[in-house]
């Protein structure tokens, strides 16, 4: 189980964000022309961002731009209540929508700070705590996916190089040959487009990976993750996230549940020491000794989970959990951005951390290919990019694949793993720091 | 370094048939895979196109501290709008491109026609206007003295034997002020033994005879002869090439590859 314990701020802010159509921009009043130098496929977060990163960069702009998204054009308005998908947003993702102006329309919304980010570990009661309460510097801040790309569209919206089009489901894509230079895609109207660059950010199920044929290392957890908003008892404003990854039977029995019912159930699971056995309180005694004899701060004080109040009405949702890693993010006239290149286990709350952190490497990257007069598809440009965010991906998704590993198994050996595992990361410090600062870049 | 091996490649065939609008298509196949070819990142051309990483931001930012480009241009994609650049020996014109995408004027001479029709064909697939032109470097400077902002000599002064002379002719291109940059291969035994014995002798990366070891010239002689041509040498880095990754990095060890920027000072 993962809960975030967030402290709302300005929780039912009155400014709302509107929406009003794209304007269209001055090239794109002439029918025919169906050629752009970038294409993104996919407008979720990810691709919302990247078009408004990449439309803002001063070395871009003569470049013309289309978003192309499946879904609907959505108006958007602040609900009067947090909804469930919500992401937390580490500093290197807040430093990228604060330079693209979009941090200050969620400002004026809400987000919430996380000033404590615990996981209970629900087989024996260790608890693992990434943040310092004492500590100016927030952890990370919690935004509802929805106020996100609507803060993002907002600045997008005025920018003249980029169109957006929605209800615009690709069906066909065709990467470039040998002997050709340009992308091309096809839309269920028929309408085609081609264009010099073609960035994937379509998900994790993503078409254009599959049309490059790249090697996609991926696995299901046969597990879903519930989620859903909490009011704590102890602060009345305290709201907090919970991703509960479980069966997909009990993510069943969990849905159907009345709301009463649900808190219950979760208030149960983190307060319930089922599963903890002889074996595994000595192993942790064994290993609290260890780790004074080895002068390493000890443990004592031992955060009591807190005890939930009620859920936020209509918050509950379940999603299937899994692993997946492209063993290449480029190709010849194609670069995969997002959930496309990698998906990992919400547990440490960093999939789309990552996404924003490809979307400012990349954003670098094109202006450096277009100030050395490079064309956008210079693979050597591009592969700056690939090796420089595996570099960061890799060890990352590896880090939370094992976390995942050690939570998930009721077999004896594998408790007890978890239980020291989890108490060594919660004594020593600067390993848990290593980790705070690998999920900040 | 890889000119004359394409020089030759192309050389086997006569392409003026092409151009001239002779309807051959065998010939006008082979253009088009030569074409493909000179035009392949990871093609037989490679090393030249990898080191328009290095080159295209030393040409670009020794206009900026030349004071030839605004500084506040620098965010600009068209940097260099306004500004006269002449490419010598210009070859299919893998460097020519980026400085013309960069918003130069660009001229490019090569003295074997066949390259330039090359270059000429690429760069109209590409929608690029360069004035290029079939010419040596002797014949270009005796009607555009002083006409450039700009004149780059990269990879290609190795292969020259009248070295004085052809740097008097480049230097004669430039408007007072203006920059010169150079590309080339140092005269050491490094140089000599990692471009001759192993790269045309050893691993057959080019082939046999591409360069002779007489030709390549020390920088502090290449500083003599631009000293002797009113030109103050503004730097000198050292080129290195990583064949296994085709990347090229900056170092100061000057002793294989070698770039130089000089300045053409006002009449005395
Ligand atoms: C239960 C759960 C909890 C999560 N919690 C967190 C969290 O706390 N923190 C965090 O950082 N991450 C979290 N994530 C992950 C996060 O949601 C994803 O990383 C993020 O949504 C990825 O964004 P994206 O834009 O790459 O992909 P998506 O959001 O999947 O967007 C893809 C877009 O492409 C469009 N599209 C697809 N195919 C086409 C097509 N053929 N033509 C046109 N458009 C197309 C789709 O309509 C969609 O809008 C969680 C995920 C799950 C499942």
């Amino acid at each position: 189980m993962f809960l975030i314990i967030l402290k709302s701020k300005s929780p039912f802010a009155k400014s709302i964000i509107t929406r009003t159509c794209t304007k269209p921009g001055r090239w794109y009043s002439t029918t025919g022309n169906k050629h752009y130098d970038i294409i993104i496929a996919g407008g979720g977060m990810i691709g919302t961002t990247l078009a408004c990163t990449l439309g803002k960069n001063p070395l871009l702009q003569n470049k013309r731009i289309l978003l192309l998204e499946a879904g609907k054009e959505k108006a958007w308005a602040l609900p009067d209540k947090y909804t469930n998908r919500v992401v937390s947003i580490n500093p290197g993702t807040h430093k990228l929508l604060n330079s693209i102006n979009a941090w200050k329309h969620i400002e004026n919304n809400r987000f919430a700070i996380v000033k404590r980010l615990q996981v209970w570990d629900a087989v024996s009661d260790a608890s693992i705590t990434f943040g310092d309460q004492t500590s100016p510097e927030d952890v990370s801040y919690i935004v509802e996916n929805d106020l996100l790309i609507a803060a993002v569209n907002n600045e997008l919206k005025q920018l003249d190089n980029v169109k957006v089009q929605y209800s615009a489901k690709v069906t066909d894509y065709h990467l470039p040959e040998y002997h050709e230079s340009s992308s091309s895609v096809r839309l269920d109207d028929g309408n085609t487009y081609s264009c010099e660059l073609l960035l994937g950010c379509d998900g994790v199920n993503s078409q254009v990976r599959k049309a490059m044929k790249v090697n996609y290392l991926t696995w299901n957890y046969d597990q879903m993750g519930v989620v859903a908003t909490l009011n704590l008892s102890e602060l009345t404003d305290s709201l907090s996230s919970l991703v509960w990854s479980t069966t997909p039977d009990h993510a069943k029995e969990l849905l159907k549940m009345t709301e009463d019912q649900f808190v219950d159930a979760v208030n149960n699971a983190i307060w319930k020491n089922y599963g903890r056995s002889l074996v595994v309180d000595q192993a942790t005694k064994t290993f609290d000794t260890l780790l004074r004899l080895m002068n390493c701060p000890s443990d004592t004080v031992r955060q009591f989970p807190p005890k939930i109040a009620k859920i936020e009405e209509g918050s509950r949702a379940a999603f299937p959990l899994g692993f997946g890693h492209a063993v290449n993010y480029i190709g010849k006239g194609v670069v995969l951005v997002g959930d496309a290149a990698h998906r990992i286990h919400p547990l440490a709350g960093q999939g789309v951390n990552l996404g924003f952190g490809d979307i400012t490497c990349l954003n670098r990257v094109l202006g450096n290919t277009v100030h050395s007069g490079s064309k956008l598809d210079n693979l050597s440009y591009l592969k700056e990019y690939e090796t420089e965010r595996q570099r960061h991906n890799i060890p990352t998704m590896l880090a939370v694949e094992g976390l995942h590993r050690l939570y998930n198994s009721d077999f004896t050996p594998l408790v007890l793993l978890r239980s020291l595992g989890l108490q060594a990361t919660h004594a020593l410090s600067p390993l848990k720091n290593a980790i705070i600062h690998q999920a900040a870049t | 370094m890889l000119k004359p091996f394409c020089s030759r490649l192309l050389k086997i065939r006569s392409l003026a048939s092409v151009t001239a609008g002779t309807i051959d298509n065998q010939e006008v196949q082979h253009f088009e895979k030569f074409l493909a070819e000179w035009w392949d990142e990871f093609g037989p051309m490679k090393p030249l196109h990898s080191m328009n990483k290095l080159r295209v931001p030393l040409i670009r930012n020794g206009l900026l501290n030349a004071a030839a480009v605004n500084s506040e241009e620098m965010k600009n994609p068209l940097v260099l709008k306004g500004i006269s650049l002449l490419d010598v020996g210009c070859g299919g014109g893998i460097l020519a491109e980026p400085l013309v995408r960069l918003g130069g004027n660009v001229t490019g001479i090569d003295a074997n026609s066949n390259t330039i029709d090359l270059a000429k064909s690429h760069a109209k697939i590409n929608k690029l206007e360069i004035n290029y032109i079939a010419s040596s470097i002797e014949d270009h400077a005796s009607n555009h003295t002083d006409s450039y902002d700009a004149v780059i000599a990269s990879e290609i002064l190795e292969h020259v034997s009248k070295k004085e002379q052809f740097l008097e002719a480049c230097i004669k291109c430039l408007k007072p002020q203006g920059s010169l940059f150079i590309t080339t291969i140092n005269k050491t035994f490094l140089a000599n033994f990692l471009g001759i014995v192993m790269g045309e002798n050893i691993l057959n990366l080019l082939p046999k005879g591409t360069h002779q070891y007489e030709k390549f010239i020390q920088p502090v002689k290449l500083q003599r002869i631009l000293e002797d041509n009113n030109c103050r040498t503004e730097l000198i880095h050292g080129m290195f090439y990583n064949i296994f990754t085709n990347t090229w990095h900056w170092c100061t060890d000057t002793s294989v590859n070698y770039a130089l920027h000089a300045i053409k000072l006002k009449k005395p």
